[in-house]
């Protein structure tokens, strides 16, 4: 009897599987299932019943509550960035450049990738900690057991609103970014606001702005699932709700910089 | 022999065939058979940790048996599709031990939200439901509390009320009495009692509280290591001869 289990226990399946160390194993299953989450969002976001008012909610506390953070942290770069680079470029006399300089950098790059990583550490983790501790204290498995469908409720609409609101956040923090480069020129030089405005956009198309927005649906898309994810998943116990909201920042920052780069690349092959 | 295999009988609302469930290597239920008839009240008795809970969670679909057969209303869970699926979750309401109260909404919220987001569910003002719902279990005056305004009692209580919005045909009690006073379990188990008697709900209760199972119960299976060691009544239960099922009975 002992002996048949034992051959039982090692079957010749599963010897590719042992020999893969288990964090890489742990690696591709947590792809498989972002991937598999990401999946159900959009089968189920095109189901009835929507939850339209739910969705409002969570535009308000996951957009509008956000405001204030991305705008002071806008303005702050904007106007940094404009005192740093003001000496360089007038090095090579090229000062009027500066606000084109500014603008390229905030639109492009550091605007849209500095609120998404603000972002995911606000909101990611704050998803991450509120559907895991719902789903450590049973709330999740209740509106299960009630013959109610608590993806649609929770997380269709989380993630619904973080790929809409992380746009808009991203051209709010560009435009008070672009102030605080104004601001930030005015100290030195006397600068209208007009000309200020019209030598930033002089370098500035349509081909550069719709790849940089698009990426932004991208980050936000990216930053619900993971943070849904982490908290839909999270095991039993107190512990794993802070694991949840910390690999939910984690792995969403990552993912952040890894679809910029892509998308970086993306748009230099198409444009 | 005390053990009875399931019986099939016309009126049966839950059979559980041969039920074996596992966690890794361990194996939690080795080979469970139930029938419960319609308008009956099992309690289902057991040491700490032995699967009680795990029988529950796989009748109502939460967790899955490893093999085995789950017939609900004469059908298995496995053959339904989705939508079938919460059709059938609606007639069995689950009573966590937890309450699983949704804490970010009112009493009230809690109480209508499995009702509106059924598929049937036609516009209409839910004030008077809630509040029958919530004078059932005495509780009126908690309707504009948040959970954690409550005592561990009242959520329970609330949670009761919320599992009854949906008139459930059958009610799965996850020890419904644990850690409450004696007094408050004492209330919450008048409450399942009238609950049978008003509603006519058949009831599956998991608990350790002898005098609520005295109360309640109309059948007694003990579970064992994986398996139902004795079925009977209480007065029958009481006077078995194996010490461990006795030992149930031995509270005073």
């Amino acid at each position: 009897m002992s002996e048949k289990v034992k051959t039982a226990d090692i079957p010749e399946v599963s010897s590719f599987k042992l020999s893969l160390p288990k964090s890489t194993q742990e690696f591709f299953l947590k792809v498989a299932g972002l991937t598999l989450f990401a999946f159900r969002f959009i089968k189920e976001l095109f189901r009835t019943p929507y939850e339209f008012r739910e969705s409002l909610k969570q535009f308000y506390e996951i957009g509008y509550k956000s405001f204030s953070l991305i705008g002071i942290t806008g303005f702050i770069i904007g106007l940094t960035l404009t005192l740093q680079s003001i000496p360089t470029l007038e090095k090579f006399g090229a000062s009027s450049l500066v606000p084109s300089m500014v603008a390229l950098a905030v639109i492009l790059e550091i605007g849209p990738v500095i609120t998404a990583l603000i972002f995911a550490g606000k909101i990611g983790s704050g998803i991450g900690a509120e559907l895991g501790s719902m789903k450590v204290t049973e709330q999740i498995d209740a509106m299960e057991v009630s013959g109610t469908n608590p993806f649609k409720y929770l997380v269709v609409t989380r993630i619904f609103a973080t790929t809409l609101m992380l746009p808009l956040l991203v051209i709010l923090s560009d435009a008070i970014a672009l102030l605080g480069g104004f601001i930030a020129i005015n100290l030195t030089n006397q600068t209208s606001l007009k000309l200020f405005l019209m030598n930033s956009f002089a370098s500035i198309d349509m081909k550069d702005v719709i790849p940089a927005t698009i990426k932004t649906f991208l980050f936000g898309f990216s930053i619900g699932v993971v943070g849904c994810y982490e908290g839909y998943n999270a095991n039993r116990g107190t512990e794993s709700v802070g694991i949840a909201a910390n690999t939910a920042v984690v792995i969403s920052s990552l993912l952040v910089i890894l679809i910029d780069m892509v998308m970086v690349q993306l748009t230099s092959i198409i444009f | 022999m005390e053990k009875e295999v399931t019986e099939n009988n016309g009126d049966s609302i839950l059979e559980l065939t041969n039920i074996k469930k596992s966690f890794g290597n361990f194996e939690v239920l080795k080979d469970i058979n139930l029938t419960v008839q319609k308008g009956e009240t099992v309690v289902l008795l057991g040491k700490s940790g032995t699967g009680k809970s795990v029988i529950l969670k796989c009748i109502i679909g939460l967790e899955h048996q490893s093999s085995g057969k789950i017939a609900v209303f004469g059908k298995e869970f496995s053959e339904l599709r989705e939508e079938e699926e919460n059709a059938f979750r609606r007639k069995i309401g689950f009573l966590f031990q937890s309450g699983a109260l949704y804490d970010s909404m009112t009493v009230r919220q809690n109480l209508e939200f499995p009702v509106i987001r059924q598929p049937d569910y036609k516009k209409e003002d839910l004030t008077e439901r809630v509040e029958e719902a919530l004078n059932n279990v005495g509780l009126i005056d908690a309707i504009d509390k948040f959970p954690s305004e409550l005592s561990g009692g009242m959520k329970k209580r609330i949670a009761l009320a919320r599992t009854l919005m949906l008139n459930p045909e059958i009610i799965l009690y996850d020890e419904p009495t644990t850690g409450l006073d004696p007094v408050t379990s004492n209330e919450i188990s008048h409450l399942i009692l009238d609950m049978q008697k008003k509603l006519k709900v058949t009831s599956l209760i998991v608990t350790h509280d002898m005098p609520c199972t005295h109360l309640v119960a109309d059948r007694i299976v003990v579970l064992k290591e994986g398996e139902f060691t004795a079925e009977g009544t209480y007065d029958e239960l009481s006077k078995s001869k194996d010490d461990f099922v006795r030992g149930f009975f031995e509270f005073e």
